[in-house]
């Protein structure tokens, strides 16, 4: 089987690579493989008995007719074996098309790694060569830019500190109009959480916000969020495996914590960002776990709907599918958490096959969708099968709980024709929610 | 040992010290594998702060019993094929007759052996077992492309062993004696290959699923199976 796909160019790899020589690329290589990568690299690749039980557990294999070249270990085969048979010494032809397969063929949701008998982590081992083409500089031009912006302003879209200020503020007085004296208290010391927030919600999805506020303010939280710039909890740098940055981020909002001396950090609906927030940062800067609880949306609702600190006035009708976000699900066992917010909003849910834990990714995940437009066609063609599993419910709303599976079914709904809409659960759950009469203006 | 300085043959060298050689080799080539592995891992931080008992005898317990894993469930042929592969192929190896005479001759030392027809049974599953394995790699598209000459090799290695033994049991096709030769000669080649070879996986398969099982259940909080 021969590795055939339609040209592509990303200025972000092609025009890095022509000022990049083949030292270069075998300097990266060598500090990859040899420095930073160690047991756990030797010992995947020579276990590996290419028994061929991880092949069907990819979405990208289902949903490409069953070709090899987008297989999970056909994909460690043709970048970190290649590599290593190779001995380090490969073309910028190589790299292309490494890069290629790694940052749009695999969303690294590791859902190959459940069905392999010896748990080899495939994710990993393609992770290196995305660290590999991050040394070299050849990452989706998409990508990089958006890691650039997070090591000028910590956040993803170059925002400046007083355009957050100003959109905060703005977004307060608009939500004064539904709830009385609501507040969106910012840098306020020793409050009880410090809301983090996706940086899309301060430019394009306002929206998003104003009804996380909506939720704090009627659950009476004590809350703030950032004065200063590490208001964004996402982190495109950990998609190109650039974990300087990485850390530097995670870090960013830990300081802010500490600093407002807050008793923890809640989060909205996104997954890669909470994953670098317990661990994958976390564990670059040398700590174990995090050092004051690091709460994911999900999480969040659950316990306040637990606690009965929201009630839920009415409940949605139509037939409601579950989407398990990779980064929450399978990197955070929330299945249950999830189902028990979504069995408290909707009356008729209907699940994907296979679901919590073993489900498909979105094929937006681990940085697809950041590569930006050039790349979409791939992950169109890779969430194949994710669009017949949501058909197959016959559902009429997707509830995804990540920014990027929300952006990623909505666009695979345009595509394949799902006739769905995707939800947050931040939208619905301020929708339908009770709000104290005291609270209504 | 005694019988090749008193009577120095191809036969009595491969009974002899070949075989001291060839466990040898296997003994302290594992321990040296496990210890570099071992030391190697401390690098990797984030290998031994997050290891955890529960989580790895979860994930072995799930591996090592048949569909144990949805992974098996999904590919109930071939965990069936390889299962019985493994089962015949150890059982074999460690309570055929022959081989634990041997070690009674040797060391004094006695264990439970299998009945002479069950054996040649498993010995033959075992083949026929390879044989479907190699036929898996010659017509299933994703393993084809996985498989490289190495993998026949290995597959070969492991079959020598048996095949020939299986011959010598039922005196086909060559002499006992120069049959017995060529399946001592492919076990202790093929004992030798383990620690440098992918069979390492004999032992690797612990230490993976330790650091995937804990990884799955203490961190991610989710299934490795
Ligand atoms: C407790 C020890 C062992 C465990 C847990 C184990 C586990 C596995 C697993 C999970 C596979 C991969 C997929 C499969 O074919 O099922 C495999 C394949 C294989 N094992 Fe083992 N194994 C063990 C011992 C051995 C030994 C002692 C040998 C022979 C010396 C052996 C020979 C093989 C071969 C040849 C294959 C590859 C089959 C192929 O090429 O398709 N295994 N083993
Ligand atoms: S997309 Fe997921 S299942 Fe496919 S190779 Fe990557 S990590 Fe494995
Ligand atoms: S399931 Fe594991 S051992 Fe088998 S081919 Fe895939 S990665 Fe290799």
């Amino acid at each position: 089987m021969e590795f055939k796909r339609k040209p592509i160019t990303d200025i972000g790899i092609d025009e890095t690579l022509k000022g990049v020589d083949e030292k270069k690329i075998k300097r990266a290589i060598d500090w990859v493989l040899n420095r930073e990568a160690s047991a756990r690299l030797k010992v995947f690749v020579e276990t590996c008995m290419r028994c061929g039980m991880c092949t069907t557990s990819c979405h990208h294999y289902l949903s490409h007719e069953k070709d090899p070249t987008y297989a999970p270990a056909g994909k460690v085969k043709q970048t970190i074996w290649d590599i290593l048979n190779k001995k380090g010494k490969v073309t910028k032809e190589d790299i292309k098309k490494y890069a290629r397969i790694v940052f749009s063929e695999c969303n690294l949701c590791r859902r190959c790694v459940q069905f392999c008998p010896f748990g080899i982590d495939i994710a990993y081992l393609l992770s290196l060569v995305r660290r590999i083409c991050c040394l070299i500089g050849a990452v989706p031009q998409y990508i990089q830019d958006q890691a650039l912006s997070h090591m000028q302003t910590t956040n993803m879209l170059w925002f400046r500190q007083d355009e957050w200020l100003d959109t905060v503020q703005w977004l307060e007085d608009e939500l004064k109009a539904e709830i009385k004296d609501a507040k969106i208290p910012i840098g306020r010391k020793n409050a009880e959480v410090l809301y983090l927030a996706h940086g899309l919600e301060a430019k394009y999805m306002t929206g998003l916000l104003t009804n996380m506020a909506k939720i704090m303010n009627v659950a009476k939280i004590d809350w703030t969020v950032p004065d200063t710039d590490g208001w964004d909890y996402t982190n495109k740098a950990f998609y190109a495996c650039d974990f300087e940055t990485m850390g530097k981020i995670v870090r960013t909002h830990y300081e802010v914590a500490f600093r407002l001396n807050v008793k923890k950090i809640v989060m909205g609906e996104c997954g890669h960002a909470y994953r670098t927030g317990i661990y994958e940062g976390v564990r670059y800067l040398g700590w174990k776990e995090s050092p004051i609880p690091y709460i994911h949306g999900v999480q969040f609702f659950y316990e306040l709907l637990k606690e009965g600190r929201i009630k839920i006035a009415k409940k949605i009708e139509e037939i409601v599918t579950i989407q398990d976000p990779c980064n929450i699900v399978r990197y955070r066992g929330m299945g249950k958490m999830l189902r028990y917010i979504v069995s408290k909003l909707c009356e008729n849910i209907v699940e994907m096959t296979p679901k919590d834990d073993h489900n498909y990714c979105c094929s937006a995940g681990g940085g697809m969708i950041d590569a930006g437009p050039v790349w979409k066609s791939a992950r169109m063609e890779g969430g194949k099968i994710k669009a017949e599993q949501i058909k197959n419910t016959g559902a009429k709303i997707v509830i995804a709980a990540c920014h990027t599976c929300h952006k990623g079914i909505e666009d695979l709904n345009e595509y394949y024709k799902l006739g769905v809409h995707v939800k947050f659960l931040t939208d619905l759950i301020a929708e339908l929610m009770e709000i104290p009469e005291e609270m209504k203006p | 040992m005694e019988q090749f300085f008193k009577d120095p043959s191809l036969y009595t060298f491969l009974r002899g010290p070949m075989l001291w050689l060839a466990f040898l080799v296997f003994f302290l080539g594992i321990f040296y594998r496990i210890a570099i592995t071992l030391r190697e891992a401390k690098k990797e931080k984030i290998v031994y702060p997050y290891l955890s008992l529960r989580y790895t005898l979860r994930s072995l317990f799930r591996w090592l019993i048949p569909y144990g894993s949805i992974s098996m469930r999904r590919h109930p042929w071939f965990t069936a094929i390889t299962f019985l592969f493994h089962i015949c192929l150890i059982s074999v190896s460690l309570f055929l007759v022959g081989h634990v005479e041997l070690w009674y001759e040797s060391w004094k030392i006695r264990w439970w052996t299998l009945p002479v027809s069950l054996a040649d049974g498993m010995t033959f599953i075992t083949i026929f077992c390879i044989i479907l394995l190699i036929l898996r790699r010659l017509f299933q598209s994703d393993i084809r492309f996985l498989t490289s000459s190495s993998d026949y090799l290995i597959l070969t290695l492991v079959a020598l062993p048996f095949i020939t033994g299986f011959l010598a049991h039922h005196e086909l096709i060559l002499d006992y004696k120069i049959m017995l030769t060529i399946h001592m000669l492919s076990g202790e080649i093929m004992l030798m290959a383990i620690p440098f070879t992918k069979l390492s996986h004999m032992f690797l398969f612990f230490f993976t699923r330790a650091h995937t099982g804990s990884e799955f259940g203490a961190v991610r909080h989710s299934r490795d199976f």
